[in-house]
């Protein structure tokens, strides 16, 4: 017959957060580690209730009802501050008179190890808890560098994002934006109309003085639409020579008529580039959202492109509405 | 090889002999980049290369270069991380050598797809112990006895160590413990967390 004495002796070596109650509930030992954990308190001689608040199973209230229960887990923690949380295993003496209290930390290992400053001497030798802070700071380690490396790769794919937008050339919205904006204006049911925009005399421009003078003019031209319009138009270059420009909210004729007036005549004037005059011009089809049913991009696109071309065949340097009654005839 | 052993001899260089020199390299071998994500895996001639340049450049025998990597891994404070790491290994030197043993399942407890080779430690005498490196990337026992000499004063203790036979397939570390308690060395408090 094994004696108290010697299962605390046992116990010590082997779990060092042990607690040997009696059947009354009072505290005969308790492991070196748990000691540790209130060293100005000596736990023996107290009542368990006293120093430890069962939390869980919560039907059970006294330390007879948790005797009565061989192999019951627990969830216990300390009454007075820190109230570090612990898990326990109650296993009762085979003599009879009392049980035994296994305990240990769960998930408070992280805190109980800052708060008591433990160190691995306090843990046995068979215990995970150092593997398990081990883990713990190899996990975050590379967390850390994992976390690094998405943080980059997101702001490279939002650079990447925006290149696929841009027109590098002009740094407009290029044709890829512009389905995506327009995409959106109609999904949202938002009343907008659309320009397009036609360089005439361009290709002799390139013909003439080369390509670099092409670059030029279309720089100017993109900065030109740039200021003719408000921050949230869009203005995106879909070809060569060809411009497609969207006002949302907006369909007074008469502000657009000015708009295009205004880009048409500040695009005729002659620019110059390396001491050559470079003289263009712009013709313009305008389409409203409001003059369909149901807008649907490609029909606004076309009803742009048939003002634009009904400007054209009026002499270049025009401004044509589309209009909804015939396609074939526009009107201004 | 693991992004993190390029990103381990970017940051010894880089601190050590100064962000140009780095450049220089990266230049040099044709990299077409200059930062190594710690994350990714990457070609291992990459790796060759890069060390052959710096090792020129810096007029050094790769062995001495790889292990005061080694050193550096451990002590610069850079590194306080994986220091911590390898002080989980045991409470004394002679416990964290017999660590080793595990350090390769370690690592890749942390890392899955950081594969080290394995380590064996063999004990001749309280005072004398063998580390066998086994094969499977190069320069590892160079880099090793540079960690083995960091951590010993880490812990304070006075070893003599030489890393110039093999055995069979395995190249081996010899160290002698001239004293476990030597100096205070280095405070290790287990809860130290960050934040």
């Amino acid at each position: 017959m094994i004696r108290t004495d010697d299962v605390g002796g046992l116990l010590k070596t082997l779990c060092p957060m042990f607690v040997l109650v009696d059947d009354c509930g009072r505290v005969v030992q308790v492991g070196p580690t748990l000691q540790k954990l209130r060293p100005d308190y000596p736990m023996a001689g107290q009542s368990f209730l006293d120093i430890f608040e069962l939390v869980r199973p919560r039907s059970i209230c006294t330390v007879t009802e948790m005797l009565a229960e061989p192999g019951l887990k627990l969830h216990l923690r300390f009454q007075d501050q820190p109230q570090t949380a612990f898990k326990g295993l109650i296993a009762p003496l085979p003599c009879g008179g009392g049980a035994v209290v296994n305990l240990s930390f769960g998930i408070s290992i992280l805190d109980a190890v800052r708060d008591y400053a433990l160190t691995s001497a306090d843990f046995s030798g068979t215990d995970l808890a150092i593997e398990l802070l081990y883990l713990v700071e190899a996990n975050s380690a590379a967390m850390e560098a994992s976390r690094s490396l998405n943080l980059r790769l997101q702001a490279a794919m939002l650079a990447a994002e925006k290149q696929a937008y841009t027109d590098t050339l002009t740094g407009l919205k290029n044709r890829r934006a512009m389905d995506h904006i327009l995409a959106h204006l109609i999904s949202t049911k938002s009343v907008f109309s659309l320009m397009h925009l036609d360089l005439d005399f361009f290709k002799s421009v390139n013909d003439r003085l080369g390509h670099a003078a092409g670059d030029y003019v279309l720089q100017q031209a993109a900065k030109i639409m740039l200021e003719e319009t408000r921050s949230d138009d869009t203005v995106a270059r879909i070809g060569g020579d060809e411009f497609v420009l969207i006002f949302k909210g907006m369909s007074d004729r008469k502000k657009l008529g000015g708009i295009a007036k205004r880009l048409i005549s500040r695009l005729c004037q002659p620019m110059r580039f390396d001491g050559s005059a470079c003289s263009v011009s712009a013709s313009v089809g305008t389409a409203l959202s409001t003059q369909f049913e149901v807008p649907k991009a490609m029909d606004i696109l076309h009803a742009a492109d048939l003002a634009l071309y009904a400007a054209k065949r009026n002499g270049r340097s025009c401004h044509r509405f589309y209009c909804e009654l015939s396609d074939a005839r526009q009107s201004g | 090889m693991h992004g993190l052993i390029n990103r381990a001899i970017q940051s010894f260089v880089c601190a050590t002999y100064g962000r140009q020199c780095w450049l220089h390299a990266t230049q040099t071998s044709g990299l077409g980049f200059d930062e190594f994500e710690a994350m990714l895996i990457y070609e291992a001639d990459i790796t060759t290369r890069v060390l052959d340049v710096l090792c020129a450049k810096l007029n050094r025998p790769k062995t001495e270069f790889l292990e005061d990597l080694g050193t550096y891994l451990v002590s610069h404070p850079n590194m306080e991380d994986l220091r911590r790491l390898l002080r989980f290994g045991g409470v004394t030197y002679v416990e964290f050598l017999h660590s080793l043993d595990d350090l390769s399942d370690r690592v890749r407890l942390a890392v899955s797809d950081l594969s080290l080779p394995d380590l064996e430690l063999q004990e001749h005498s309280p005072a004398e112990y063998q580390l066998h490196c086994f094969p499977g990337l190069p320069g590892y026992s160079s880099v090793m006895t540079g960690v083995l000499r960091a951590m010993a004063d880490d812990y304070g203790a006075l070893v003599i160590l030489s890393n110039d036979e093999h055995h069979n397939e395995a190249e081996v570390i010899s160290i002698r413990l001239i004293e476990s308690a030597f100096a205070e060395g280095r405070h290790f408090d287990l809860g130290a967390r960050k934040s």
